[in-house]
């Protein structure tokens, strides 16, 4: 690894931890996440249409709480076709 | 007056919970405290070495329950500090021979006498771990500044919170502020900001705690130490005492040996 592009090690142990505790704490595996996401935009499928590479859903920590944040951009061309 | 019942864990093994109570108990002790100490490690013993006790134990806490003794003849008074006592752990016996319940049946008996009673858990999250935080008042949680030991950390306060044994107090032990400069190892923030709990201490990275308990004597009996001092500070915190934290710069030889020199060290 070269000195000086390498990422100092600490942010590493930081970034890893931080999705670690969030999968502990909730005790949800990242394979369980994903088929959740599957799952929701499946079902948000049926009444509108969304981009599905651009949905973001992630658990994110908050102090010694996590929520479930999802972004999920609706397709506007659907509107568009329509009118 | 009744004694305010602290419990020493951590999860992980080997971040220094024994030494953070021999130390803790100690410093309350200097403070003119009567502290006890109780061994919860059934099995793997510790506490006594470490304070420098081992060749005084006769009867130990499963005597104590199985009522082979009074709870006073298994109480090891401190060589130095005359109000400070070592329960010992059993060291034969495994760790099902002591019950939640009894913990607290034997921190009540010892309240109306004591200022502090200190409880070393052992690692892990089972019966040892349970019988330990059943008595405590508070909790304080022991970590590295390294991902398995708040991995651990994490687990261990979120079964804090679901025992509702609520608010705990973190200690960040061994602590190197070079590497924390450098980027090379977790900074107290960093640990904090992913362990969302209160601080209580950061001790830092010492040589001398090695020495102290190769002799039987915690560190905070020597004024020069900074881990000592680190540990003396948390026993003001203990007390209610608002102590500021330590500057953990980390101190460059050279820069160190001329302060010294000016005798500002």
């Amino acid at each position: 690894m070269d000195f000086f592009t390498r990422k100092r090690s600490a942010s590493s142990a930081k970034e890893r931890l931080q999705l670690v505790l969030v999968h502990d704490r909730t005790d949800l595996t990242p394979g369980q996440l994903e088929s959740l996401k599957d799952d929701l935009l499946k079902a948000i499928s049926q009444y509108i249409e969304i981009d599905p590479d651009a949905v973001r859903i992630e658990l994110e920590k908050d102090g010694r709480s996590q929520r479930l944040v999802a972004d999920i951009p609706l397709k506007s061309s659907s509107r568009h076709r329509a009118g | 007056m009744t004694a305010q019942v602290f419990t020493v864990t951590s999860g992980k093994g080997g971040v220094g919970k024994t030494t953070a109570v021999a130390n803790l108990a100690t410093a309350l002790a200097m403070d003119g405290k009567r502290v006890v100490c109780i061994d919860g490690d059934i099995g793997l013993r510790n506490l006594d070495v470490v304070m420098g006790l081992e060749n005084r134990i006769v009867y130990d806490i499963v005597d104590v329950i199985e009522g082979r003794c009074k709870l006073k003849q298994a109480m090891i008074r401190d060589k130095h500090y005359p109000e400070m006592y070592l329960i010992p752990a059993a060291q034969t016996r495994d760790k099902n021979a002591v019950s939640p319940s009894d913990m607290v049946r034997i921190c009540n008996d010892l309240k109306p006498d004591a200022d502090f009673i200190i409880i070393d858990s052992p690692a892990g999250i089972e019966r040892g771990f349970r019988n330990a935080i059943a008595a405590a008042d508070r909790v304080l949680v022991v970590t590295n500044p390294e991902v398995s030991a708040v991995r651990d950390a994490d687990r261990v306060v979120g079964i804090l919170e679901a025992e509702e044994k609520s608010n705990p107090a973190l200690i960040i032990n061994r602590l190197n502020p070079a590497l924390v400069k450098n980027n090379d190892m977790l900074s107290a923030e960093d640990v904090l900001d992913l362990l969302g709990i209160r601080l209580i201490g950061i001790v830092p990275e010492d040589e001398n705690v090695i020495i102290g308990s190769n002799r039987g004597t915690p560190i905070v009996t020597d004024a020069k130490s900074r881990a000592g001092m680190a540990f003396r500070n948390i026993a003001r915190r203990l007390q209610g005492d608002d102590v500021p934290f330590m500057d953990l710069a980390p101190q460059s030889g050279l820069w160190n040996a001329i302060q010294r020199l000016a005798g500002r060290k």
